[in-house]
């Protein structure tokens, strides 16, 4: 590893480095102590000081936050909405992912190109027509029209992501099965699926990350509060907050924070080599 | 296009349940195989993406609006003429390039800078590592609303500090002509930096250690190292992270939308913000689906442009 060759630099440029980092540990950071700093402080104190340990730390704004219908109600069809789509992608893309990997087709090429494509053309092209047809099956402003588009737009990622774990896994595995007498199903269910599954895992995480923080598609789709999505309600609130309000709405962010994090935390070190292998593979 | 999926792929043989094939046999069966596992994907894909993407793009020719009973009729590129003497989206078409190039660049210096940092051994590293990647974790909406705490005129603690050095500490950043684009272009720089960061020390780590030896057995400074190997063996992983985060940036909405809603007086009124009130506040589809055909050519162009003096160099 490159680090080698750095092994003993001169004290300057050592102490130089470190205030470096920490310049990026507060730029990075600070913001986040911040909001955590604010949700603990009562409504006076926002009030009247700007000090950043609060004087009397309180868990009343998450009380607020959590007693707020709306917040709880979106919150729920966040999570229906991401844990749907998870699914649905999983189930479409893992036989797909396998095809587009052992089988050297234009698929590969396609789906590649296609992922460059969609991320160049700005959503606004996109969103009106999908707003027209889903307004002609009845679907807008509605949770099941949100999660079709979550898993189109889910799909292509994650079938890229899938794909480079498929080629990881050694061709010699599968064949060793058949000569042993495996069905193809079989060896599909019992030996490729297991070493499978990290990947899957990986896969499941982000697009769960991906769809529960999701805002444009939600702002134009939904209209009516209670089919709301936990950032639609947040970005609501954020127009009405007053200075009295900020704490509620940094604990009501915090909240919605949290289940991105401990996802994120899950997957983080195979997250980063899972792309770095669908890039390498793809 | 899904139609002729269709037709290729109608009769499911019972290929899938063949036991291993021998090598060398016509790979017909596989072929239909792939398509039988592709499909489920491709259908939707196709339905709900690809079909709206070329119906956008076409919408821009259309004097199509909202409602229900509207009907769009071919108007050639009369929204394109119109556009042009629209001085309001040009502007806003502005506003997003500043924004897009300044972001992009000051991301990638401060990504590098970081990767640099996280690739040597230094203490406190997981955590510089750690929290290089939350922002990434994180909901545009909820870091808009996180930095408008930082950036809040009575209670944000960048106001403080101003103070606290002597300078005016009753700035209101997000709020007033001059400031409210760089202040939200800082805001960009720090929800932007996981990928560039991450992908930049993925490229570093790639870097051949051999290399570096030998240069450093015959003397090269470590300035003259990163310059002469550290950057050439990076610079596709540069030129694709880069592009990449250009496109992102000018197609970037949610962020930018809490922050500022494109206030005051349209000062961040980015292009994808500009066409969504045109679409969504006034229903005008077809002039809205004009902005987002202008918007993409000039994206084509530029990255052409940029790829090209990339690869041009290297050869």
């Amino acid at each position: 590893m490159s680090t080698a060759v750095w092994k003993e630099p001169k004290p300057a440029s050592r102490a130089l480095q470190y205030v470096a980092l920490v310049g990026y540990l507060l730029f990075l950071g600070f913001p986040l102590v911040w909001m955590l700093s604010t949700a603990l402080k009562g409504p006076q104190e926002i009030g009247t000081s700007t000090t950043f340990f609060p004087r009397d730390p309180t868990l009343g704004n998450f009380g607020d936050a959590l007693q707020r219908a709306d917040l709880l109600l979106s919150a729920r069809n966040s999570l229906l909405v991401a844990v749907a789509t998870t699914v649905l992608v999983i189930v479409v893309a893992l036989p797909a992912a396998y095809a587009l990997a052992r089988f050297r087709t234009r698929f590969r090429a396609l789906a590649n190109g296609w992922i460059i494509v969609s991320q160049v053309f700005p959503v606004v092209l996109i969103i009106i027509p999908l707003f027209l047809i889903l307004q002609q099956f009845d679907l807008d402003d509605r949770l099941v029209g949100l999660t079709i588009v979550y898993v189109v737009y889910s799909l292509p990622f994650g079938l890229w992501m899938l794909q480079g774990y498929v080629a990881s896994i050694p061709r010699d595995v599968e064949e060793a099965g058949a000569i042993d007498g495996a069905g193809r199903l079989r060896i599909l269910r019992s030996i490729v699926l297991p070493l499978l599954i990290p990947g899957v895992v990986a896969t499941a995480m982000f697009t769960l990350i991906s769809s529960w923080n999701e805002f444009f598609f939600a702002l134009v789709l939904i209209q009516s509060p209670e089919n709301s999505t936990l950032p639609l309600t947040l970005a609501r609130f954020v127009g009405a907050e007053g200075q009295v309000q900020l704490g509620a709405l940094a604990a009501g962010s915090l909240i919605a924070t949290i289940p991105s994090l401990i996802f994120f935390s899950i997957i983080q070190r195979r997250l980063t080599s899972g792309l770095l292998s669908g890039a390498v593979k793809g | 296009m899904s139609t002729d999926v269709k037709t290729t792929t109608t009769p499911p043989r019972r290929g899938a349940e063949r036991p291993g094939r021998p090598k060398g046999t016509p790979r017909r069966g596989e072929r239909r195989e792939a398509w039988f596992l592709v499909l489920p994907a491709l259908v939707p894909i196709a339905l709900f993406s690809v079909y709206p993407l070329i119906q956008g793009v076409y919408l821009g020719f259309t004097d199509a609006e909202a409602g229900l009973n509207q009907t769009a009729d071919f108007v050639g590129l009369e929204n394109f003429e119109r556009l042009l003497g629209n001085d309001m989206f040009w502007n806003s078409f502005r506003i997003g390039l500043v924004w897009a190039f300044s972001v992009t660049i000051l991301q990638f210096f401060a990504g590098l800078g970081l990767a640099l940092l996280l690739n040597l051994d230094l203490r406190l590293r997981w955590l510089a590592r750690t929290l290089a990647l939350v922002p990434w974790a994180m909901p545009p909406v909820i870091v808009a609303i996180m930095w408008r705490l930082m950036l809040n005129p009575n209670y944000g603690p960048i106001n403080g500090w101003m103070d606290a050095i002597g300078l005016p500490g009753d700035i209101n950043w997000l709020g007033s002509f001059s400031t409210a684009l760089p202040a939200v272009i800082v805001v960009g720089v720090w929800a932007g930096m996981p990928q560039t960061t991450i992908t930049l020390l993925a490229g570093l780590q790639s870097v051949d250690a051999t290399l570096h030896e030998a240069a450093a057995v015959d003397g090269a400074s470590t300035w003259q190292r990163f310059r002469h190997i550290t950057m050439p063996s990076l610079k596709p992983v540069i030129v694709a992270i880069t592009s990449l985060d250009f496109i992102w940036n000018f197609n970037s909405f949610g962020l930018v939308y809490v922050l500022t809603a494109g206030g005051p007086g349209g000062k961040t009124m980015l292009p994808m913000l500009f066409a969504y009130n045109e679409a969504f506040r006034y229903g005008n589809f077809g002039y809205a689906a004009a902005m987002g055909d202008v918007m993409v050519v000039l994206i084509v162009v530029l990255l052409l442009f940029y790829l090209r003096s990339r690869f041009r160099k290297e050869a």
